[in-house]
């Protein structure tokens, strides 16, 4: 399980979990799963187009992230944000199916892009995934002040401007699907993105705290997929589904331990506090 | 109009049978889609519509596995999606991007199970492609009953829901103070959503379902502000895209690169797209119209 091909996945899932759970983070505190959901999903029209001219993967994924983001960046400006992202969002899936239909090569590839093959990571895949990891990295230290007051109290972060966090938000959403979607897939890197920070929530009000857990349980998660997908065949983005789902269970019911425990809340007035 | 028709038309459009039956179960989903859509819009659920058509592409690949009809699969899992978000917790505004990021998590995840053993274990080729991105023009007929079922259960569902679900969905506060059922009519409302979704993916494709379900809606309420006006010009709309995006599929079957047509639903996407780009630019000329 640790030998040959296997240390690429090994390596390439800890990144991007790594990534992924940063990332997330203020995914989850913005309360964009809605974005992060449309960007990388979208910018598999750009691998599929990409694969269609003969250019990099890479290239074509980071177009269409970043074209994504923008065209969602402006079409909210004008409208309904969940609408522009959805309609975006739609738009180059549909591109996305126009640039299947017309090349040759079908449904592995199809598969891989939307699911992942983390198990097939190559080589020359490595360098680029190291890279942009560590470029993820240090663009979210860097903006992680302004981020972090933009997300919690968006009136009080005077003297920035809020389009422009925003794009700096979305561009580096763009970044991490750029350097995970062809290791992990397109559904499987919003999984990451979702699951952990948002279990990581349950556990700690710190914001570095709760991101240094969102990290630790997105690489748990990772390693865990890895690990039985290796063992069973099965696809490993079902494995980070459901891994997530249950960590995100997990916290929920830890979440409510305290009142279960005490006792003292009456259902009626729990659920109306929820409310 | 049939001179007309014939210039801009490949021959034989209107005399395939596969076409009729694509412009019938085409039209009727985009009726049942726009009118549920004009809620989605309003309630600002397009998320949650999204994670539904996604999900559903787990039950649809489960369909070609067990071997029922890939539409069964599709309602199926929609509504037990919708069952799971409403569980952990989609009526709070807060909460619900992430139950609902949660849910569509899992149904990937089952997604690509399911896709994976449909793949390895029976000689489906073709079953992914089909099942996410739609092929309109290769359904059987047998769907049309079933679609024209729920299409009509939805709308009468609909019809019933109207009232208490507008005050629900523009002031939660009122309706509860006038006693309707806030909760549970949201939970129905969803159900219906489930229903849409999953016609609207039997269709268009699972991934690309949530274009007729808030596109059409979603122009027709920068039209105009007045719910019923609403939902017969998303209903006019989301057919027009469905039928124009049929016809040019048609058509393009002498196009490059491979001469074997266009998909469908790149062009309903499309036009869809248009048509939101078009209102937008039409409201944007009359500053007073803009309805929000």
């Amino acid at each position: 399980m640790f030998s040959g091909f296997m240390v690429n996945a090994w390596i390439v899932g800890t990144l991007v979990a790594l990534a992924g759970g940063a990332v997330g983070f203020f995914i989850v505190m913005r309360g964009s799963a809605f974005v992060a959901h449309a960007i990388p999903n979208g910018s598999f029209a750009g691998a599929a187009g990409a694969s269609l001219i003969g250019v990099s993967t890479l290239l074509g994924l980071g177009v269409f992230s970043i074209a994504g983001a923008l065209g969602i960046g402006l079409l909210t400006r004008r409208g309904r944000h969940d609408v522009a992202t959805a309609l975006s969002l739609v738009f180059m899936l549909g591109l996305g199916a126009l640039f299947l239909s017309f090349s040759v090569e079908y449904e592995p590839a199809v598969f891989s892009l939307l699911f992942g093959e983390v198990l097939g990571v190559s080589n020359t895949e490595l360098l680029p995934t190291i890279v942009l990891t560590i470029v993820c990295l240090l663009l979210l230290l860097i903006l992680w002040r302004p981020l972090l007051l933009d997300s919690v109290l968006p009136e009080s972060a005077e003297g920035i401007n809020p389009l422009i966090i925003e794009l700096a938000f979305l561009g580096l959403v763009a970044l991490a699907t750029t350097m995970t979607v062809p290791v992990v897939g397109t559904t499987l890197i919003f999984t990451l993105m979702i699951g952990p920070p948002a279990a990581a929530r349950a556990f700690t009000t710190r914001p570095g705290l709760a991101l240094a857990l969102s990290m630790a349980l997105a690489v748990a998660i990772s390693w865990a997929a890895i690990a039985l997908s290796y063992e069973t065949y099965w696809p490993i983005g079902f494995y980070v589904g459901a891994c997530s789902a249950c960590v995100y269970a997990l916290s929920r019911f830890w979440g409510a331990l305290p009142r279960l425990r005490h006792g003292s809340m009456p259902p009626a007035q729990s659920f109306a506090q929820k409310v | 109009m049939d001179a007309v028709l014939h210039a801009l038309v490949e021959p034989g459009f209107l005399s395939s049978p596969n076409v009729r039956l694509a412009l019938a179960i085409g039209g009727l989903v985009a009726i049942v889609t726009a009118g549920v859509g004009v809620f989605t819009v309003l309630r600002g659920q397009s998320f949650a519509g999204e994670a539904l058509g996604d999900i559903g592409a787990a039950g649809g690949s489960s369909a070609y596995l067990i071997g029922i009809g890939p539409l069964w699969g599709f309602l199926g899992i929609s509504i037990a999606a919708a069952a799971a978000m409403e569980l952990i917790g989609i009526q709070r505004a807060r909460g619900r991007d992430l139950a609902t990021g949660i849910v569509l998590g899992l149904g990937f995840g089952l997604a690509a199970l399911f896709l994976y053993l449909g793949t390895t274990q029976s000689n489906t080729t073709g079953a992914p492609v089909t099942i996410l991105f739609g092929s309109l023009f290769l359904l059987p007929s047998s769907n049309l009953p079933l679609v024209l079922g729920f299409g009509a259960g939805t709308l009468a569902a609909l019809a019933t829901l109207s009232r208490p679900l507008m005050l629900v969905s523009v002031s939660p506060e009122l309706a509860a103070a006038r006693g309707i059922p806030v909760r549970l009519v949201g939970a129905a409302y969803l159900l219906a959503m489930a229903v849409a979704v999953a016609l609207s993916a039997l269709t268009i494709g699972a991934i690309l379902s949530t274009a007729l379900l808030v596109g059409p809606a979603a122009c027709a309420l920068r039209l105009t502000s007045r719910p019923q006006r609403a939902f017969f010009a998303a209903a006019g709309i989301g057919v027009g895209c469905t039928w124009l995006g049929l016809l040019l599929a048609w058509d393009s079957y002498y196009w490059p690169p491979l001469h074997n047509g266009w998909p469908v639903s790149f062009f309903v996407v499309t036009l869809v797209l248009i048509a939101h780009l078009a209102s937008g630019a039409a409201t944007a000329r009359r500053p007073h119209g803009r309805s929000r």
